[in-house]
């Protein structure tokens, strides 16, 4: 895993390895260390590893040649290289891009979110089919017709759909705790997690979609006089 | 009951208003972000009115507009002169019938055409003053 928002680390905090990064991308970009002492192995797994992004220094201080030099020389040694890409359409997301053969996309349900990605597909241009994850939906709210659901943002964007995360409470408490929800298969989050990754390896699951939760006659009673929300 | 009431009073899903939004807003960017889209649209539309009349090519604009729930194509063309007295009253169309009187009594005029995406839009003011000057 290759955190390529250079200036911006932050999957080292996410993945619970913040205390154990040493090297860095640009450390290594710039032979100051060799990518074996830069590659962090993962907390809950043996077969993760992560580059981190340099904290220091600015996105535009890689060289695009040199950034795809070291993917290939990744894509030698793993057999899933996932580049996180900074936001934006600058140097830094063409560095990021420049040495991927496939591309996913995040939109969360929100008209800036849809927007950004359609830009973003159109500069991902022809070389790649991008999927599409639709990140922190809320079923109760587009059951209520208050937010764009799956099928809303993918007519706008017409992409091949890769999988559903929902807007967990239980996301951020375990991001807080550094251990990624994506790990817990036992939870439903955890499950839609797994079968992204289980679609990005090939195999034919299904996507499986948030559903709303139940409401009980007590509760819609009170929605009822509780008056209108936006 | 209460949903339709909810509904009349307005109170639908703002999901409805984010998805008009956003259909409206990506036609807008997919076409700046498309110059050579709006050049063969130019080309094209150049190469069916010449057939009827002298055009200046040099001096036609398309501009894009938002009409409430529409995007129009409003196309400025001026017209030099009508070149064809020899095509048969039977193959021209309305339009330009009309168009030779007022344009022989002051060429060069510009003629505005409207299209695209008009979802019941009302009819803009761009159509009416050419038909009204070519009465």
């Amino acid at each position: 895993m290759v955190d390529a928002d250079i200036g911006l680390r932050n999957l080292d905090i996410v993945l619970g390895l913040e205390s154990r990064v040493k090297h860095h991308l640009l450390d290594v970009l710039e032979e100051r260390a060799s990518l074996d002492e830069a590659l962090v192995p993962g907390k809950h797994s043996e077969s993760l590893f992560l580059l981190a992004a340099a904290q220091s220094r600015e996105k535009d201080e890689v060289e695009t040649s040199k950034m795809k030099a070291l993917i290939l020389s990744l894509r030698e040694r793993f057999d899933y290289v996932l580049i996180d890409c900074p936001a934006g359409i600058e140097l830094g997301f063409r560095n990021a891009v420049a040495g991927a053969d496939e591309a996913i996309v995040i939109c969360t349900p929100e008209v800036a979110a849809v927007r950004d990605v359609d830009r973003v597909v159109g500069l991902l241009g022809n070389r790649f089919r991008p999927q599409l994850v639709i990140n922190r939906l809320r079923p109760n709210l587009v059951k209520k017709g208050k937010m764009l659901s799956v099928e809303d943002v993918n007519a706008i964007l017409r992409l091949p759909l890769l999988g559903v995360i929902a807007d967990e409470p239980e996301i951020i408490v375990t991001t807080n705790r550094g251990e990624p929800l994506a790990l817990r298969k036992d939870t439903p989050t955890g499950a839609a997690y797994h079968a992204i990754a289980a679609r990005v390896a090939g195999e034919d699951v299904p996507a499986p979609m948030p559903a709303a939760a139940k409401v009980t006659i007590l509760e819609r009673v009170g929605t009822l006089f509780g008056g209108k929300r936006a | 009951m209460i949903e339709f009431l909810k509904k009349f009073f307005g109170h639908s899903g703002s999901s409805a208003t984010a998805k008009e939004r956003l259909r409206l807003v990506l036609m807008t960017d997919h076409l700046e972000l498309a110059p050579e889209l709006i050049e063969a649209m130019k080309r094209d539309l150049v190469d069916v009115i010449s057939r009827h009349v002298e055009v200046d090519r040099d001096k036609i604009e398309v501009n894009f507009e938002r009409q409430d729930s529409a995007l129009a194509m409003l196309a400025n063309i001026p017209i030099l002169s009508v070149n064809r007295p020899n095509a048969g009253p039977t193959l021209v169309p309305v339009e330009s019938v009309q168009s030779p009187t007022a344009a022989n009594s002051a060429p060069p005029r510009v003629r505005k055409r409207r299209k695209r995406a008009a979802k019941k839009a009302p009819a803009t003011g761009a159509a009416a003053p050419a038909s009204a000057a070519a009465n």
